[in-house]
């Protein structure tokens, strides 16, 4: 099933990343001062806040061995093993370099 | 032409001993059938979170305080990301803004020379100690173009312990890690074993010109003993240094050791800068450890890590070990480093000494000089030494009470060796090797000699 190319103009119409059209790059700016104004606070000395969970208590658990040896259910979604193993391509495969001005889009 | 200063550090990783993985109940075991040690969390299945295991922390806070650490009351968790088939969440879960410990410091000792009278200590200051989630293991079938991936390791817990560029060559850095080796199986918070890769180290590496800043550096991996360390981190800097001289540039990269080859090359998978994309993991509130004074009133102590208690109750570290064997038995420093650094000898040469009326610095001798050269020869560990510390304190009593000599005593110990389960002094009458103490017997003796000579 191949993404038709009016469907790849839609998402990136509704991603606002379309830097084809200078209307576009304009959306983009805006929605990024917009998000700026965050900078208009003062946060000297205070500390940033990564959860509302942060006054919960970490649970420690006691070190003993409650699970594994579920090899079978484990395996069972594999689409591919091998003896057990699970099997991967080789490595990392990195994307293709492009030349300036290509996209992946194809038909553009 | 301008001399260089090389520049090393290292990043070391070693696996918490404990029974069940950092987040997880699944078991901590080598060598176990693929995928047989891994829950339904460390295949990272969706809807399962981390749960911390008490055990890893207090491993981490016992390193952090054998290596003279601040103890952060207060660490953070974050998710480090980066696609690989042996990391099946996609990010590793570690410890990146605020650590468990940070600024100590590990003193080692070198000899100078390879002379083991002169030795000299140096220090490397410990930057941090983190939490961290080990990864997979991949097995490349180049073959058939694929990895296989066991996660049994995925999971386990690990203490990053990261030292700043304080050494200089290969020889400091595996005098480092030895120590810290040392270390960690006196605690007992990492069995520490490089073959096992229970010990992982990288190193980083770079060199400058005196005066000049640090240059480009390369970080080392895939080393497995404290040999190939030091021979990679030399091959390392030479080839700087060469690249260098020859009017070229070093990249910033990651290269791998090739033992066979005895050189480094860059390694395939690590090109280019990696984006780890840090954030704070969602899933673990900050970890708060307590000590005597912050101690909560009414916690459940499960629940409740004390850094004093602990403190208290760190064994003596292989320094201390070191002093205390000198101090009690009068023998050299180098001769504690010779002790310490063979398993379960220092505990041989106490039994002897407990045994035998033979004086500690005379014990010593034959300890490091036949015993140890004896297992050496034959790649034996004291565990499985033929002869016992009984047998050898019998027979260093023989020698003791001048029943025989020293010359006698070797040739005693040359037949226990092969484990015949005689005595010392059943091999003795054996092979006659008494003193004669009878002075009367000595004069006739020495007379025929004379005789002898007399009618030549």
């Amino acid at each position: 099933q191949k993404v038709s190319v009016e469907e790849l103009d839609h998402l990136e119409h509704l991603a606002l990343v379309d830097f084809r059209d200078l209307e576009g790059v304009e959306r983009l700016q805006k929605a990024i001062q917009f998000a700026d104004q965050l900078h208009e606070v003062n946060t000297d000395g205070v500390e940033p806040m990564d959860s509302v969970l942060e006054d919960r208590c970490l649970y420690l658990r006691e070190d003993d061995v409650t699970e594994g040896n579920c090899t079978k259910d484990l395996l069972q979604n594999a689409r591919e093993k091998v003896e057990e193993y699970f099997v991967a391509p080789p490595g990392n495969i990195p994307l293709p370099k492009l030349e300036e001005g290509d996209t992946f889009l194809q038909g553009s | 032409l301008a001399p260089w200063i090389p520049v090393v550090g290292l990043e070391i990783h070693a696996q918490i001993s404990s029974k069940s993985k950092l987040f997880s109940g699944s078991q901590v075991q080598f060598a176990a059938p693929p995928n047989s040690l891994v829950s339904f969390f460390d295949a990272s299945l969706p809807g399962t979170l981390p749960v911390l295991n008490r055990r890893c922390v207090e491993a981490a806070v016992m390193t952090g305080l054998a290596l003279n650490c601040s103890i952060n009351k207060k660490s953070l968790f974050d998710r480090k990301h980066y696609f690989y088939a042996d990391l099946p969440a996609g990010y590793q879960i570690t410890q990146q803004r605020v650590p468990i410990a940070v600024n100590g410091s590990l003193s080692y000792s070198l000899c100078i020379d390879n002379k083991m009278s002169q030795m000299v200590t140096k220090t490397v200051r410990i930057k941090q100690i983190q939490l961290e989630q080990d990864s997979g293991k991949s097995l490349h079938d180049d073959t058939r173009s694929q990895t296989l991936v066991d996660l049994n390791r995925a999971g386990v817990g690990l203490m990053e312990v990261v030292m700043e560029p304080d050494m200089c060559c290969g020889e400091e850095a595996a005098a480092a890690v030895r120590e810290l080796q040392l270390i960690l199986q006196t605690l007992g918070s990492s069995q520490a074993v490089m073959a096992e890769g229970q010990l992982r180290v990288d190193a980083n590496v770079s060199v400058h010109h005196p005066g000049e800043p640090y240059g480009v550096r390369t970080e080392v991996k895939n080393i497995n003993s404290l040999r190939f360390l030091a021979k990679a981190i030399d091959y390392e800097i030479q080839r700087q240094i060469e690249e260098l001289e020859n009017g070229g540039t070093i990249l910033n990269e990651t290269r791998a050791f090739d033992s066979k080859l005895g050189c480094t090359v860059p390694m395939r998978d690590k090109e280019g800068k990696q984006d780890y994309r840090f954030m704070p993991e969602p899933n673990l509130p900050p970890l708060i450890l307590y000590d005597a004074k912050s101690l909560p009133a009414n916690m459940n102590h499960q629940q409740v890590i004390n850094i004093d208690w602990i403190h208290e109750r760190l064994p003596d570290l292989p320094s201390v070990k070191r002093e205390k064997l000198v101090e009690q038995y009068g023998i050299l420093p180098e001769h504690s480093f010779t002790l310490l650094n063979e398993d379960g000898l220092a505990e041989f040469f106490e039994s002897v000494v407990k045994q035998t009326q033979m004086k500690p610095k005379k014990v010593i001798g034959w300890i490091l000089n036949d015993l140890l050269s004896y297992l050496k020869e034959h790649s034996l560990t004291v565990k499985e030494s033929p002869v016992s510390s009984f047998l050898l304190a019998d027979l260093l009593n023989l020698l003791e009470k001048k029943e025989i000599s020293s010359t006698a005593a070797k040739q005693v110990l040359a037949k226990l060796w092969k484990g015949e389960g005689k005595t010392p002094l059943e091999i003795v009458k054996e092979q006659k090797l008494e003193l004669l103490q009878d002075q009367e017997e000595l004069e006739q003796i020495c007379q025929a000699v004379i005789d002898g000579q007399e009618n030549e």
